[in-house]
């Protein structure tokens, strides 16, 4: 593992690779702060940049980005009450009463510390739960596999907003039927082409990213007349106050910090949950284990209610790379278009990812630390300028995020059909988003759609025809049980909602 | 049954996975795959009965989460005269080249949207587009094909 590090560690720390952490965290907090322009958004359009690179650099890239856009989003939701990303709603119930009450400056500094204690410590946990996890999922076998990205799927739409199972399961079953498009990986046989050239090695996953996301939400804040950059017109974003925390505000930090980075990490791990769930988690448990003077202060401007949700969404995003990293398999929908990107690369991720490109897999570990400080060191003296960003008008904001996908489009296949199937299917998500029906699924689906094919195939294959090998082995068992709960929760939940 | 959107949506995904089973049972295998436990199509045919249950349960279970959306407050001229510039865009760009069609798709986007500033527009466009592409074609080395600027002889 000593090697590992070192090798991670050079290959992060090298010039090129810090100058991207800081490109990434500086990109993707801007993108972040504006309100409907998540994380995946941000990743999206920094792919086709990324092919320019290696694949470490590139992967380095795009964890700076994801970093930034949470960090970005909990920015919106102290200054305007408008969270950049779902999994900094948590964060506005205490914030923006502290930036009403004059403390923007030090709710943004508190922000600040918690994401990068978060994030440090659970890049701590990843250290050493990644290679152990890498070992143990060694002894996985297709049938694992089948059931895992099962679980992954059904997990997801489970954890998908309120009321959304179906509609989410639609739209996994959406985006497997997107990846089966194209030559079949064994016969070469090809499906759904209907005898268009175009189609025959299937639809570019940065196409369906790029369309679902970047380019649907852009026509959506069109749409809706929403406008993303309107409530930054109401406050003032230069007279933020002091960024100081006195001492008994860093007291109450170091208490809630090491608490609330576990539980990120824990729930980013899991697949389907992430970040949002992790701060909703985070901040009900941190209300619940203060002393009642403190808990009279939750969502009137509390510093552990502040702290909580943002130690936790950074600490599940570190999270949420222990099974893209480790299985292959991404748990959320960031880590699937992370995932998407590595395998354009021509690189596998999984167990045997850290023996056979240990400069990847460390290097993206490690520069998870440095991504961490750049964070730190940007935002907190940078953050009034930045925060300038959101007073940038929609009439340019959205013209330069299609521009943004369509070139990233045309650089990669220089083809007018793709930039028309593009163009289509950002027109369907759009009319989806419209009525809630949820993205990342789809996008998960998509990415796993050929792997989960591949795995099926040698299940059957190995048993014959027969279905017995979902209940062969102890762990698919278990993973299957695991899915079954799942559903049963997300059911018994819907039930005693009504 | 109560018929709102939701459910037209999930009955246009039923249609269009019973469309898509069709079409599973119409790939052409290898005659020896065609009994094989699994082939070309055993997956997509799983797919399409996937489709076909989910949006049928969504089709015949109750909604209590409708929802409503105010048609007459959403502005669909400009969003469909956004879609028109970027499907014009998709036409041009390579026969005119990048540099030209991707300035005035911006320029023509800045316009639609309501803005009026011309000199911002103009910067954020040419100019902007232009140095875009120097950072792809002249750091990153990605190929950008411009018959326009090879006409002038920008490019080479």
């Amino acid at each position: 593992m000593t090697e590992g590090i070192l090798i991670g560690l050079t290959t992060a720390l090298s010039f090129q690779n810090i100058f991207m952490v800081m490109i990434g965290c500086f990109f993707g907090t801007i993108i972040g702060m504006l309100p409907g322009l998540g994380p995946m958004t941000a990743i999206a359009l920094m792919i086709p940049i990324t092919y320019g690179f290696d694949p470490a650099t590139g992967l380095i890239l795009m964890a700076g980005v994801y970093y930034g856009a949470v960090f970005g989003g909990s920015t919106s939701s102290i200054l305007l009450n408008a969270p950049g990303v779902p999994g900094t709603v948590a964060t506005s119930f205490d914030g923006y009463p502290m930036a009403q009450q004059g403390k923007a400056g030090k709710a943004l500094a508190i922000a600040a510390w918690s994401s990068f204690a978060g994030g440090t410590l659970s890049a701590i946990y990843l250290l050493f739960m990644a290679p152990s996890l890498s070992k143990v999922s060694l002894s996985f076998r297709s049938p694992d596999y089948f059931a895992l990205m099962i679980l992954g799927l059904t997990a997801i739409a489970a954890f998908s907003s309120k009321g959304q199972f179906l509609k989410a399961m639609m739209m996994v079953v959406l985006g497997l039927m997107l990846a089966s498009v194209g030559q079949d990986s064994l016969s070469d046989i090809t499906r759904f082409t209907f005898d268009n050239m175009n189609l025959t090695d299937g639809i570019s996953f940065v196409l369906v990213v790029m369309s679902t996301f970047a380019m649907s939400e852009a026509l959506t804040i069109i749409l809706k007349r929403n406008d993303p950059t309107a409530a930054a017109k109401q406050v003032s974003l230069t007279e933020l106050g002091s960024i100081r925390i006195n001492k008994e505000e860093r007291g109450k930090m170091y208490r809630t910090i090491p608490r609330s980075s576990v539980i990120g990490f824990l729930i980013g791990v899991l697949p389907g949950a992430g970040a949002t769930i992790a701060s909703f988690l985070a901040y009900g448990m941190e209300r619940n284990l203060v002393k009642d003077e403190e808990k009279e202060k939750f969502g009137k401007g509390s510093v552990n209610g502040l702290s909580a949700p943002e130690t936790a969404n950074n600490a599940a995003c570190s999270g949420s790379f222990v099974p893209m990293l480790t299985l292959g398999i991404p748990g959320s929908g960031t880590t699937a278009v992370m995932l998407g990107a590595l395998l354009g690369f021509g690189i596998q991720p999984g167990p045997r990812l850290y023996m056979t490109n240990p400069e990847i897999f460390w290097s993206v570990i490690m520069s998870m630390y440095i991504g961490m400080v750049i964070l730190l060191i940007l935002n907190l003296p940078l953050i009034p300028y930045i925060a300038r960003i959101l007073a940038v008008p929609k009439n340019y904001l959205i013209p330069l995020i299609l521009f943004f996908s369509i070139t990233g489009i045309y650089v990669m296949s220089f083809n007018n059909f793709d930039i028309y199937l593009m163009i289509g299917i950002a027109v369907v998500a759009t009319f989806l988003r419209l009525y809630d029906f949820p993205m990342p699924p789809l996008i998960l689906a998509f990415v796993l759609g050929g792997l989960m094919e591949e795995n099926l195939r040698r299940s059957l294959l190995l048993s014959n025809g027969s279905w017995e090998f979902l209940w062969d082995r102890t762990l698919t068992i278990c993973i299957l049980v695991t899915t079954i709960l799942i559903v049963l929760w997300h059911i018994y939940k819907t039930l005693t909602k009504k | 049954m109560n018929i709102n959107t939701t459910k037209i949506i999930s009955l246009l995904f039923f249609i269009f996975s019973a469309f898509y089973l069709y079409t599973a049972y119409q790939i052409q295998v290898f005659a020896f795959d065609e009994n094989a436990p699994f082939n070309a199509r055993t997956f997509p045919i799983y797919l399409g009965y996937a489709g076909l249950f989910f949006s049928g349960l969504k089709l015949i279970l109750p909604d209590p989460d409708t929802i409503k959306v105010e048609h007459r407050t959403l502005e669909y001229k400009k969003t469909a005269l956004l879609i028109l510039v970027a499907i014009i865009y998709g036409a041009t760009i390579l026969k005119v080249g990048y540099f030209l069609t991707t300035s005035l798709f911006l320029f023509a986007s800045y316009y639609f949207l309501g803005e009026r500033r011309w000199v911002l527009m103009f910067l954020l466009s040419f100019p902007f587009v232009a140095g875009f592409m120097y950072l792809l074609h002249g750091v990153l080395e990605i190929y950008l094909r411009d018959p326009f600027l090879k006409s002038i002889g920008v490019m080479g």
